[in-house]
């Protein structure tokens, strides 16, 4: 972990040119970029080979689900399962921009659908389901398809009897979606509830930054949590609480380490070290002999196939 | 009534004039003012009536805040008998703006809970306007819990500006306590019936109105963020609200539309704040009448379609 934490990493995120550098579509690849936290210039082949972590101070960037899963699956090899889509546009939402306009500049700018990504595939040769949230589109808000990206991973871990990875980021709420967002938070409790049932493992990593209803809901009801370091994890935020209590708030507050001091995760890890320890956590979990650890080429015959059209979402059976 | 809101305020005054005449012809026992006064009278119950048909989302927010509505004590004083009141999540505290405990609907014993906000600034204070700290929540869970071990049906109260966003709050695990509350009315095998009496705010909200049938007043509101919260952040100006109250789709009848809820209870001409007995008692009848539908389904098929319900949710968008 690094030195000393100070707080205007968490005030600059949003900054779009933040999101753009790490952007898969439009990094050059002989970018030199600034570590925000101790303003070391990182080459941007180094820092994607160290996840997006500095080099130098051990700060944790923000990275995408998909550069994530390719670092965590074996070979970088996984299926992406598909996510029915939901209507779009369901109120009607205008404020200054329309809704759908803010989805296609998103769509745009990050190269994706949407702000989460499924997928299945192995690490260390354990089978398992992943869904990762992606804080570059929208802040990683949750609306319906959100929604449905972990129905959908949950139902495909119930019928492969896989356990569930999640990777949490979002600012909160779909605004845009308005109720049908808060909503996300029930729906996405059904989808942890059929995990439970099924006896599978629900293991949630909380990312930078975790915060409101996503909070609220499926990133705190995992069987164990695991956080990034200094990540922001809390359902108000610091400057909504520091607003109503009219008072400072102290150095760390929301942070994953204060969490853990607070007994809200199990564990803070390097995001270096994750990958390992998710596979032995599972490992254990599942009842499966301890696995070889290190980069694992891919299952053989896996190829990076395109994800079977899966039904509506949420059909219990 | 004393409270009026800003938008009533023509209102308040021919009804003020009304008033007027009629203490002049107190004081004065040779005045007959009782034909101009009742010509008043019906001038302002013409102009509520109108005022009410169609409250715009705005408005909706406002009467859904009216400090003169019924609240979730005054619903359980008026519509429960031998309401025993179960206090404490057994870890850190009680916590006042969540209430509830075993009492009998029309003589079925039930489990009641709620936000309460308190009547006057002592109890608001008390109650913290209705903002539950994690301990609420838990002791909410403990009390669902109860509820479903021995067959008790649950009827939630809805009615708070969100959850308390507090530094103790926080590190006692704010999210964590919302997010099993949420988990608790999915689980129950018991009936859930939740009903939002004034505001439903955000993820404080959804902790009880996670239910087999959700009801809605007529005036009510439920939102992911109140119409102030949304102005500042997406039009970057908190008096925006107007236009954001209006893109939320916060309104009983929009919910409706959108298969968020079951159904909408009608309130008197003015508001349940007007008319404070015959709306409590129109929530009891709405509330007997789910409880009865309810209690013919089995605890698993209770369970069932209560998932299903949520799973389906949204599909249709304003279609629904
Ligand atoms: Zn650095």
């Amino acid at each position: 972990m690094g030195p000393k934490r100070a707080m205007n990493w968490i005030s600059n995120y949003v900054r779009p040119t933040i999101n753009s550098l790490f952007s898969r579509r439009e990094v050059p690849e002989n970018l030199w970029s600034k570590c925000p936290e101790c303003g070391t210039m990182l080459f941007h082949r180094e820092l994607s080979e160290n996840l997006n972590v500095c080099t130098s101070c051990d700060h944790h960037m923000a990275i995408t689900p998909r550069e994530r899963f390719a670092h965590l699956f074996d070979g970088g090899v996984f299926v992406e399962v598909a996510v029915p889509a939901p209507i779009s546009d369901p109120l009607h939402f205008r404020d200054q921009k329309k809704y759908p306009d803010r989805m296609r500049a998103a769509q745009k700018q990050t190269g994706e659908k949407e702000a989460m990504l499924v997928a299945e595939g192995e690490i260390g040769r354990t089978p398992i389901v992943a869904a990762g949230q992606d804080f570059s589109f929208m802040g990683g808000s949750m609306g319906m398809y959100v929604g449905n990206a972990i129905i959908t991973a949950a139902e495909r871990a119930v019928k492969l009897k896989r356990p569930l990875v999640l990777f949490s980021a979002a600012g909160g709420a779909r605004m845009q979606e308005g109720i049908l967002s808060l909503m996300q938070m029930p729906r996405t409790t059904v989808a942890v509830e059929m995990l439970k049932e099924a006896g599978l493992p629900y293991i949630v990593v909380l990312t930078h930054p975790t915060t409101g209803g996503v909070t609220a809901s499926y990133a705190m009801l995992g069987d164990v949590h695991i956080a990034e370091p200094n990540a922001l994890i809390c359902f108000a935020g610091p400057r909504v609480i520091e607003q109503t209590i009219r008072e400072k708030l102290p150095e760390g507050f929301q942070r994953a380490e204060y969490l853990l001091d607070h007994g809200m995760l199990d564990r803070v890890t390097h995001r270096k070290k994750l990958r390992d320890e998710l596979i032995t956590i599972l490992r254990m979990l599942t009842g499966q002999p301890p696995a070889v650890k290190g980069d694992l080429p891919a299952p053989a015959g896996a190829t990076q196939a395109p994800a079977p059209q899966p039904a509506k979402p949420g059909t219990e059976k | 009534m004393t409270n009026y809101l800003e938008f009533e305020k023509s209102l308040a005054e021919i009804e003020g004039k009304a008033e007027e005449l009629r203490a002049l012809a107190r004081s004065n026992k040779d005045m007959d003012v009782e034909k101009e006064a009742s010509a008043l009278d019906k001038k302002a119950e013409a102009m509520l009536r109108d005022l009410y048909k169609s409250l715009d989302p705005w408005r909706k927010c406002q009467v859904a805040r009216h400090p003169e509505r019924p609240h979730c004590k005054d619903y359980i004083e008026a519509l429960f008998t031998e309401y025993t009141p179960l206090a404490g999540d057994r870890n850190f505290a009680d916590d006042h703006a969540v209430m509830g405990g075993l009492a009998r609907l029309g003589g079925t014993p039930v489990m009641v809970i709620g936000h309460e906000k308190g009547n006057d600034t002592k109890t608001r204070i008390e109650r913290n306007f209705g903002m539950a700290r994690p301990e609420g929540y838990r002791k909410a869970i403990r009390l669902m819990d109860i509820a479903d071990r021995f067959g008790l049906p649950i009827i939630a109260l809805v009615d708070t500006p969100g959850a308390y966003p507090g530094k103790g709050a926080e590190e006692r695990g704010q999210s964590e306590a919302i997010a099993r509350s949420t988990q608790k009315c999915l689980q129950v095998k018991v009936p859930m019936i939740s009903v939002i009496i004034g505001e439903g705010g955000s993820g404080g909200a959804v902790a009880f109105a996670t239910g087999n049938t959700v009801a809605m007043l007529e005036h009510s509101i439920y939102s992911v963020i109140s119409p102030e919260g949304c102005a500042s952040i997406l039009w970057k100006d908190a008096d925006k609200m107007r236009e954001a109250a209006e893109a939320l789709r916060l309104t009983a009848q929009d919910l409706l539309r959108l298969g968020v809820i079951d159904q909408i209870i009608p309130e008197p001409v003015g508001g349940a704040q007007r008319n404070r007995k015959v709306a409590m008692a129109d929530v009891g009848k709405a509330l007997e009448a789910m409880l009865k539908d309810l209690s013919k389904k089995k605890p698993d098929a209770l369970v069932k379609e209560r998932r299903q319900k949520y799973l389906d949710m949204g599909s249709k968008g304003l279609a629904a």
